[in-house]
């Protein structure tokens, strides 16, 4: 079985189409990474991956759950699936150590001691152990999404869905975060990634899904995608984002 | 003054004591319901929405006063009789509760979409979220208007002058008449209900800067 299945899906926001006929197959432990110009349902794509989004039309099956169906429990299917935002979202009333504990102690009931050791270790793993008693104000952009990472591992997800993770960094900051993805890849974790970072696409992505007015225009290996792009909307992407760098 | 509250003190002191005891009945009560219905306004369900929404209009919009008459004069002729000091509590806990539940909705609404987005991706339930993560947040930050109800609400409990609650305006009310001495009485009344609210205020005001 597939992690994530889209056949036939559409949205619409109102009469605005903004999800023509998806249809998208993600395999266990892939990276596909998700590029296309602004406004071009990206963001509205992988935001219905885990419901935050509901869909018009078609099926969607995630982690063998059909979100199609009414009645299916999302939060079911959240325990599976995190979710990295652009703008980190953590808990601004909780530390970065409580941050990570929370979701494990009420929603997967987990051994206090064992959720500590497992916190603590993915703080170090993100390299921000130093900060297990700050809380998210006092930390910088890129410490924040570092945080928000290791808070979605300390789930246990089988998949990750990292929403323009780095667009609200620094360019400074960019680095740290990708590196921690990075490490998220090797785990053999399911990604899902929108980004505008385009050696991250082409270093870890295994495959390149290009979407433009909210259709999916082209879906290939890494490889193809950057050497031979078969769109020619693709194409014009990808010389003004080179251009830029 | 002072020979006025000497010669009055045990009434004045009845006073003082049913004004005390009425408002920290009605904080208490006013607080749980204001928020559980500042709660329900913020549901995904719109009914839930819609009902939470006209028991705050209706209270929020009628004079204390003619609350506090209902439960007086109303209540007892179809229900139960009611003491002056039990309908006028209730009028004041359900009039304030309205206030109350606007602005911890208030609160709510200004923590922000991404914390509730971010713990509902987490794995949170909607009502885990709300209870862990919403109004820990919202509270905070409703704490000086919350600080501006609670005082509110005790120089509102002078309500209880008009049904017989023998609160300190009552009490005031008896000792001006059998005494003619108005200006001094009333100067003694503003007094007791500025030992009450004096502190609050400062007190709000501590609470404001040490959670800030």
């Amino acid at each position: 079985m597939s992690m994530i299945e889209f056949k036939n899906v559409d949205k619409y926001y109102g009469n605005f189409h903004a999800l023509k006929n998806i249809n998208l197959k993600v395999e266990k432990g892939e990276v596909v990474v998700l590029i296309g110009p602004s406004g071009s349902g990206k963001s509205t794509l992988i935001r219905t991956i885990n419901g935050l989004e509901d869909i018009s039309n078609g099926q969607l099956i995630v982690n063998n759950y059909d979100l199609s169906d009414k009645k299916t429990d999302m939060n079911k299917i959240r325990k599976d699936v995190g979710m990295v935002f652009q703008h980190f979202n953590l808990y601004e009333n909780k530390t970065v150590l409580e941050n990570i504990m929370l979701a494990p102690r009420i929603v997967l009931h987990k051994d206090e001691a064992e959720n500590k050791k497992y916190a603590l270790e993915l703080l170090e793993m993100v390299g921000l152990s130093s900060k297990a008693e700050s809380y998210p104000r006092m930390l910088s952009g890129g410490q924040k999404q570092r945080v928000a990472i290791a808070r979605s591992l300390a789930m246990q997800p089988k998949c990750i869905l990292f929403d323009e993770p780095t667009s609200a960094l620094d360019p400074e900051m960019i680095d740290d975060v990708l590196d921690v993805m990075k490490t998220v890849a090797e785990r053999g974790i399911t990604m899902v990634v929108v980004t505008h970072e385009m050696g991250f696409a082409r270093e870890v992505g295994n495959r390149i899904v290009f979407l433009a007015d909210g259709e999916i225009l082209e879906d290939d290996d890494t490889e193809t995608f950057f050497k031979n792009p078969k769109e020619e909307r693709a194409r014009q992407f990808l010389s003004k984002i080179i251009t830029h760098k | 003054m002072i020979h006025i509250l000497s010669e009055n003190w045990q009434t004045f002191l009845t006073g003082f004591e049913n004004t005390i005891l009425c408002s920290v009945i009605a904080l208490f009560f006013s607080l749980i319901i204001g928020s559980i219905f500042a709660i329900l306004q913020t549901v995904p369900s719109k009914l839930v929405r819609t009902i939470a929404n006209i028991y705050i209009e209706i209270f929020r919009n009628i004079p204390l006063l003619v609350i506090t008459m209902v439960f007086y004069v109303v209540v007892p002729q179809f229900f139960i009789k009611l003491s002056g000091f039990t309908a006028g509590t209730i009028g004041l806990t359900l009039y304030t509760s309205a206030f109350i539940a606007e602005t911890v909705r208030a609160g709510i609404k200004a923590v922000g979409v991404g914390q509730m987005e971010g713990a509902r991706a987490n794995g949170l339930t909607y009502w885990q979220t709300m209870r862990y993560i919403i109004l820990p947040q919202a509270f905070k930050l409703v704490i000086p208007p919350l600080g501006n109800q609670f005082i509110n609400l005790i120089k509102n409990s002078s309500v209880l002058a008009f049904v017989a609650g023998f609160d300190l305006m009552y009490q005031g009310d008896v000792i001006a008449s059998a005494s003619f001495e108005t200006i001094n009485t009333y100067l003694v009344v503003g007094v007791f209900y500025l030992i009450l609210t004096l502190p609050l205020s400062y007190y709000m005001r501590y609470l404001e800067k040490k959670l800030a």
